[in-house]
């Protein structure tokens, strides 16, 4: 268990079935990948601090998040866990900077002009700055979603179907943002998604889930 | 138009006694709905979002003042914050607010008379509030009250807007409970409706009712127009560009 990064364990009744799931990772994208339904998007929240297994434990780096047993709970402000959630979920009132800049001002860091303007190429959200996210495309609004995750300085970033909103042509504009944010951003990543071409591009390691259970973890070749 | 204005003004002759009456409604009504405001938001934030024992019985009371009689209303503060009731006593007291016959009690019973109204609109827009938003904001780091501050609250500013013109429409309107509780003293608790509630029970006085009737008109259109224009910046803020 130590040297993993993450290690899951957990339970819940989630309405006619039980999600029964414990995986880890060393690092790099772990794909969760099952059909819809199957769970994920709980799992997900769970990880985050947003919804309360049950039973089981969550670790991160050594640090306990969730322990049933020891009655340990640590609420998702203090998880430093960044999530990109499938609707991107922009503060509507905020402009894309102040957005991109919300995780750093809960957080109390100071302002960090290079670690931004880095993120700002990465993505190529320069120009959407001074926006506001009413009026953004889908692709830049999730663009701006892994931003927001990334400038938060995670311990471990979670993406929840961060393409499952968007049309062919929108994914096709993302992912190769998302290479190369696994390539060059060196933050531990879960990635969960349904579509294998997906999983395929980003995974390094996959974590297939069914019916609320493990089914088969190992290499993308798991995907066929 | 401008003639027309000018053609009215020698009718709208307001005397001493009137420039009074509307003085002190306006600053009855301003005082009552931004002292109610607070309690407003954390009652409005309460019934949207807490549950707990009793709170429907929170609920009831918090509306009661909307389906009481008025004069119920200012009978019922008469005998809570008059200078001998219990709670008014107290307050005199110990920190030298004296509500009965003073326009300090008038601002209370426009802000009771008004709060349910207020209380309605914010508890509609905190409810129609996209939580998942606040689900975010804790995973990037807001505690709950950061959360409230920099998320909910500013979301909810549109309801905000409407919940206070209702108020101060509601007290600029209040009359039963005001005049119950307060009585009707020229230049201390007699309010645009009560002057003009005065001027008509004298012969010939209702000439002289129907200036008083104008800058009532003129002063709720206003507020009207202006929440209107706030709440639609409001709006563009949350979902323009």
């Amino acid at each position: 268990m130590e040297s993993n990064v993450l290690a899951v364990a957990v339970e819940k009744k989630l309405g006619e079935f039980v999600l029964d799931v414990s995986f880890s990772s060393a690092g790099g994208v772990t794909a969760l990948f099952g059909a819809s339904g199957t769970g994920k998007t709980s799992l997900i929240n769970m990880i985050a601090g947003l919804m309360k297994p049950e039973r089981g434990r969550i670790e991160l780096d050594g640090e306990t998040l969730f322990d049933s047993a020891r009655r340990i709970d640590v609420p998702a402000a203090k998880r430093h866990i960044g999530v990109v959630f499938q609707e991107g979920r922009l503060f509507p009132h905020l402009s894309v900077k102040h957005n991109l800049d919300y995780g750093r001002w809960m957080s109390g860091y100071p302002a960090d002009a290079a670690a931004f303007a880095h993120v700002v190429e990465l993505l190529d959200i320069g120009p959407l700055l001074g926006r506001r996210p009413g009026k953004l495309s889908g692709g830049e609004r999730q663009r701006i979603a892994i931003g927001r995750a990334l400038l938060m300085r995670p311990r471990l970033l979670l993406l929840d179907e961060p393409l499952a909103s968007l049309d062919t042509a929108r994914k096709q504009e993302i992912l190769p943002y998302l290479e190369r944010l696994r390539d060059d951003a060196h933050v531990p990543m879960i990635y969960v998604s349904h579509d294998a071409r997906e999983v395929k591009r980003i995974g390094n390691r996959v974590v297939r889930l069914d019916d609320g259970r493990v089914a088969a973890v190992g290499g993308v070749e798991l995907l066929g | 138009m401008l003639r027309r204005v000018r053609g009215m003004s020698p009718m709208l002759n307001l005397t001493p006694e009137d420039w009074t009456a509307v003085e002190l409604s306006l600053r009855i009504s301003v005082v009552a709905t931004f002292v109610a405001l607070p309690f407003g938001i954390a009652v409005a934030y309460m019934l949207a979002r807490a549950e707990f024992w009793g709170k429907s019985l929170i609920d009831a009371i918090v509306h009661l003042p909307l389906v009481l009689p008025p004069v119920v209303t200012g009978y019922l503060l008469l005998i809570t914050f008059g200078r001998r009731a219990p709670v008014g006593a107290f307050l005199a007291d110990h920190f030298g607010i004296v509500f009965s016959f003073r326009w300090t009690g008038a601002a209370l019973a426009c802000g009771v008379m008004a709060f349910p109204l207020m209380v309605r609109a914010i508890r509609l827009s905190i409810e129609a509030i996209d939580r998942r938003l606040e689900d975010a904001a804790a995973t990037l780091g807001a505690n709950g009250f950061w959360c409230f501050l920099t998320i909910t609250l500013p979301l909810t500013l549109p309801g905000i807007i409407a919940g206070m013109m209702l108020a101060f429409a509601r007290a600029l309107g209040e009359f039963g409970a005001t005049i119950t509780f307060v009585s009707n003293i020229p230049g201390e608790t007699q309010t645009i409706s009560a002057a003009i509630y005065t001027l008509t029970q004298v012969p010939g006085g209702d000439a002289a009712a129907l200036n008083l009737v104008i800058v009532a008109v003129v002063i709720s259109a206003a507020a009207l127009v202006a929440s209107e224009w706030f709440a639609r910046r409001a709006a563009r803020r949350l979902h323009g560009e």
